[in-house]
């Protein structure tokens, strides 16, 4: 147990480290904790770093995602209607953390499930569990002192989303606080929509890259293993989330039930994403 | 949390520059909004402060809107319930009917000086969805508005009124498919489309500065209400009270009462089936603080925070949650929030009817059947001024059904 409560922001800067070390970009898994239900998911969850995945951003299901397209939209049905809550997904990490010491797990989603917990226990009790960071879709850093502040003072990383909207005024007020790494939302638009074009990254790199020195990952509009092979040659890590969503809801049966398909489909696509990104710089 | 008491000893100073009303309120909103509810804030300070734009608005309330309208004294209800004095501020009397077009006349002209050439909108009651088709048409604007397909089958006389000022209306399918639906399916249009893309939210909710300004918007309701209660009776009312859906027309109508000492301030909730058994939408009543929609305020939802679906009989009251400035007003006990059944307001709607020949908005019905409560209990030298938020012919249909009647 020791070993699973390193600060969060270690085991990043690590992970981080190891990829420049092997001169490449990581890969950014997203899966909805709890999809299609618990147990799946865990198999699933269990299974990515083998697959390749460097980083795992893990969604809190919430009833109202509304930044989010509708491929995450019913990930978050899905693991609502299987029962899944807050402390179920603290277990899954948890239990994730008993098998594997090293791959970073970020939190993803919505403020008031953290709320309504309490802050002060929910850090306490993601820290114990093996969490590293946080993304909090709507706290921008106008709302810092909610969460952002206590979050870093717990040695925990507060990953900040920028988008295409942060201009050069913008960016310095995002990068303040934040730690870990940050992820570059690369369209205006909700989870799973269209991807940008080669040249706007790299115009929106160069812009961050002015502001931080830290890591940068680059997600939004990435399904297949050429365009996140795209991103890795201009980012620290691409971040697929709503392809990898879609594929467990494909493999689900007729009632929406997880199949013995559904794990290895992930995995499947989660293989073929870390081959483009593994071999971009090549 | 700088401001949990108001200053200058006055009600009505809140928010903060960072949007508080206390504990409630803020910008609990994505990273892509956030230029654009800044950019927002800025256009309306430079508007408010502007003549031309006071001048603008007051020229479209008066010629398009039909404002001022009366302050009506509802004779024939205040003798039946035997006890205080009721008016009714004529919101109904309003172009389309309600009093969301005041509010729709100040975004438009927002959106205007800021150069958007789109609008957006989500609506419940699909009463907000016409105002803000209405001036899209008036100003030659494109128009998409979001509506939970529940609501869209509960009322369709206002879906095809929207579709004839040319609006688009796109059903929203997922979640409750109501009004919390709509609203997250309207920011999900808005972070897709930032450059072009005004959003006119219908309520005093939402993020930073949208409670503020839409409350800017609706205070000529309580304005205009306080001269004429001056007029009509040489003094304040002892009552003002509103139904709550988001709180719009009950902040339009309490803000401007809101330092007078005397006055009661009462908003209605809609507490669907009762209170009791879970299928309301009494967020003030039976809620606890949250955030949601880009604010912190109080909700309805389940020990995980997870959001709970509202009911009520009222399309324009089925919210979950309520704008911050009515939860600051509970909490610090300057106004008090009381719930009303379906089965209520119904009652007030039919009775309302009968005796003054006005058909009533069901939203407006809870604030009636409030008054139906407490007027008898009021001495008749008390006074109580309700806004009678819009007209009740978009709901003939839900009214039919609950009553059994085949149209
Ligand atoms: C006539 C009428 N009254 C009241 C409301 C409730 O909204 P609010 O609380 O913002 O006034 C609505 C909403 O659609 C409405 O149409």
């Amino acid at each position: 147990m020791s070993d699973a409560i390193i600060g969060g922001q270690d085991r990043i800067a690590k992970r981080f480290a190891k990829l420049k070390e092997e001169g490449r970009a990581g890969l950014v898994t997203f899966i909805t904790a709890g999809d299609p239900d618990p147990e799946a998911s865990f198999e699933i969850l269990k299974s990515l770093p083998e697959a390749g995945a460097d980083i795992i951003e893990l969604g809190m299901p919430f009833t109202d995602p509304m930044a989010d397209g509708p491929a995450i939209q019913e990930a978050s049905n899905r693991a609502l209607a299987a029962g899944m809550h807050m402390r179920k997904t603290l277990s899954l990490v948890r239990g994730f953390r008993d098998l594997d010491h090293e791959t970073p797990i970020i939190l993803m989603g919505y403020y008031n499930p953290i709320y309504i917990y309490g802050v002060a226990e929910f850090l306490e009790d993601a820290r114990n569990a093996g969490v590293d960071g946080l993304i909090v879709v709507d706290l921008p850093p106008e709302e810092d002192a909610e969460l952002c502040v206590p979050t870093v003072e717990k040695g925990l990383s507060f990953i900040r989303l920028t988008t295409p909207t942060s201009d050069d005024k913008r960016l310095p007020k995002l990068v303040q606080n934040t730690s870990g790494f940050v992820y570059y939302v690369s369209v205006a638009g909700v989870t799973g929509a269209g991807s940008a074009s080669n040249d706007q990254i790299v115009e929106a790199m160069g812009r961050l890259r002015r502001h931080t020195d830290l890591p940068i990952a680059v997600g939004f509009g990435i399904k297949t293993a050429q365009q996140a092979a795209d991103v890795a040659r201009q980012a620290d890590a691409a971040v697929v989330g709503s392809a990898i969503v879609s594929k467990i809801a494909e493999s689900l049966d007729e009632n929406g039930k997880a199949t013995d398909k559904t794990a290895s489909m992930v995995t499947g696509l989660v293989r073929e994403l870390a081959n483009g990104v593994r071999n971009a710089r090549k | 949390m700088t401001s949990s008491s108001p200053t200058l000893n006055s009600y009505r100073a809140l928010p903060d520059p960072d949007g508080h009303f206390g504990n409630f309120g803020g910008r609990f909103v994505a990273e892509t909004l956030m230029p654009l509810i800044l950019e927002l804030e800025q256009a309306y300070k430079d508007a408010k402060s502007d003549p031309a734009f006071k001048k603008e608005m007051d020229y479209y309330l008066r010629h398009y809107v039909g404002r001022a309208n009366p302050l009506y004294f509802a004779e024939r209800l205040t003798e039946e319930l035997g006890g205080a004095k009721i008016y009714f501020k004529r919101e109904d009397l309003n172009h389309t009917g309600a009093h969301k077009i005041n509010n729709c006349i100040g975004q438009i002209l927002l959106a205007k000086r800021m150069g958007k050439t789109r609008i957006i909108a989500e609506t419940g009651a699909g009463q907000h969805g016409v105002a803000t088709a209405t001036v899209c048409a008036r100003f030659g604007l494109p128009c998409t508005v979001y509506m939970g397909s529940k609501d869209i089958e509960r009322q369709s006389p206002n879906v095809f009124r929207m579709r004839l000022l040319g609006a688009e209306v796109k059903p929203v399918v997922s979640g409750s498919r109501s009004l919390k639906d709509a609203m997250n399916e309207a920011l999900r249009d808005w972070v897709t489309n930032v450059e072009d893309t005004f959003y006119i939210i219908g309520t005093a909710a939402g993020p930073h500065p949208y409670p503020e300004l839409v409350r800017d918007f609706q205070s000529v309701i309580g304005n205009e209400a306080k001269e004429q209660i001056l007029e009509a009776e040489g003094r304040l009312p002892d009552q003002v009270i509103a139904a709550v859906g988001g709180g719009s027309n009950a902040i339009g109508l309490f803000h401007p009462f809101l330092d007078d000492k005397g006055v009661e301030v009462v908003g209605v909730e809609a507490a669907g089936h009762g209170v009791h058994t879970g299928k309301h939408a009494a967020s003030l009543s039976a809620g606890k603080p949250g955030v949601l929609h880009g604010n912190r305020t109080y909700l309805l939802m389940d020990d995980d925070g997870q959001i709970k679906e509202a009911d009520s009989i009222s399309a324009g009251l089925d919210y979950p949650g309520i704008g911050p400035e009515h939860s600051w007003l509970k909490d610090i006990g300057r106004a008090r929030y009381e719930p009303i059944t379906d089965t209520e307001a119904l009652d007030a709607f039919k009775l309302c009817s009968e005796l003054e020949g006005i058909i009533p908005a069901l939203e407006c019905s809870h604030a009636i059947a409030q008054i139906v409560k407490e007027a008898p209990k009021m001495g008749k030298d008390k006074i109580i001024l309700m806004c009678l938020s819009g007209r009740g012919d978009k709901d003939i249909f839900t009214v039919a059904e609950a009553l059994g009647v085949k149209l």
